[in-house]
């Protein structure tokens, strides 16, 4: 199966979605990332039992704290997909890209640029 | 242990908006646990209250450190020779690491990061409750090892009330009444007996109604 996503999107792997931390996805915007999109398997189908569910607590609490500090919390999300379902890895790779093109770059650019000049 | 929450992060940046060198502390101790104020949740909100100042075109240097305890004077000396760069510290430590540090560095502006809610358990992942308001006077050995000043509502020492209604306690229906679950232990425990002796009048002087408390011992003191 060859299926393109967006070149945009940097893939980072971590062994279960549960290793993924609140801060990890602070850090990534910090780092100038316009968005973040957690993708775990099948609710239920977790390896470990409940890491794909503490993966979405993390992605709503870090969607909580970027939308109180003004960077937006819908630049953050969480999917969910069985390994088998390539086409849903890449639909939900569009799908992001789309929004955060809808959204715009991340804040922090502009800011820094400010700052800089 | 001492369980606190977090604070609301808008709350935060009320109290520390107006400095330019913020130094955050953590403590490894009862916040750790209860995932209020370890290193953790210091990192967290640095990186949270560095995006917010940078999205406001302000800049403010923040640091982050977590000390072993902020209740004893070894640990809290470690920011001895640092301190004097900050303008202010933001202590995730509980109120009484926050005071500490106030009562040390006695130049330096010191805020909360948490709000101290009680001393208590874990009872699962996530939900922490209450079980000792340090009366001063341990009387569990009378109730069944279960605390009527910190579980009861009323804080009764003969009860219940007649508000205990199928075991949950009148101001709660999810609250267990503390005095069913001390007579349903005494009961486990063979020893309702104990429940028929009535427990005196309380001298709450030593409790927090008698004024600030202090522990003296001449047998450990240097
Ligand atoms: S009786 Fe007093 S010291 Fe003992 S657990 Fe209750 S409040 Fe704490
Ligand atoms: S119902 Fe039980 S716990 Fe509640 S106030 Fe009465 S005796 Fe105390």
């Amino acid at each position: 199966m060859r299926l393109n996503y967006p070149g945009t999107i940097r893939v980072v792997r971590v062994p279960c979605t549960g290793k993924v931390d609140v801060l990890h996805i602070l850090r990534a915007f910090e780092k100038g990332a316009d968005g973040v999109y957690i993708v775990g398997c099948l609710e239920g189908d977790c390896r470990f039992e409940n890491g794909n569910l503490r993966a979405r607590k993390r992605v709503e609490q870090a969607g909580e704290i970027l939308k109180a500090i003004g960077i937006g919390g819908d630049r953050v999300k969480m999917y969910n997909l069985s390994s088998g379902e390539g086409t849903k890895f890449a639909e939900f790779a569009v799908e992001m890209t789309e929004k955060i093109k809808e959204l715009g770059p991340n804040p922090l650019k502009k800011a820094k640029e400010k700052m800089a000049a | 242990m001492i369980v606190a929450d977090k604070k609301p992060i808008e709350e935060i940046i009320d109290m520390v908006k107006d400095f330019k060198k913020l130094l955050i502390v953590g403590c490894n101790e009862c916040v750790t646990v209860c995932e209020a104020g370890g290193k953790k949740e210091v990192g967290i909100l640095a990186s949270a209250l560095r995006m917010y100042f940078m999205n406001e075109g302000k800049k403010v240097d923040i640091d982050e450190i977590t000390l072993e305890r902020q209740c004893d004077h070894e640990y809290l000396e470690e920011l001895r020779n640092n301190i004097d760069q900050y303008d202010a510290v933001l202590s995730l430590a509980c109120g009484v690491g926050v005071q500490f540090m106030a009562e040390k560095y006695f130049g330096t502006p010191v805020f909360p990061g948490v709000n101290t809610c009680f001393m208590g358990v874990t009872e699962e992942r996530g939900v922490w409750s209450e079980r000792c308001q340090g009366c001063g006077q341990c009387m569990l050995g009378k109730t069944a090892g279960i605390c009527p000043i910190s579980r009861c509502a009323k804080r009764l020492l003969n009860g219940p009330c007649g508000g205990s209604t199928k075991g949950k306690c009148e101001i709660n229906k999810d609250l267990d009444c503390a005095w069913q679950l001390i007579i349903d232990r005494l009961k486990e425990l063979g020893r309702l007996d104990d429940y028929e002796e009535i427990i005196p009048i309380k001298d709450w002087s030593t409790e927090r109604a008698g004024g600030p408390r202090k522990v003296v011992r001449e047998d450990v003191r240097l």
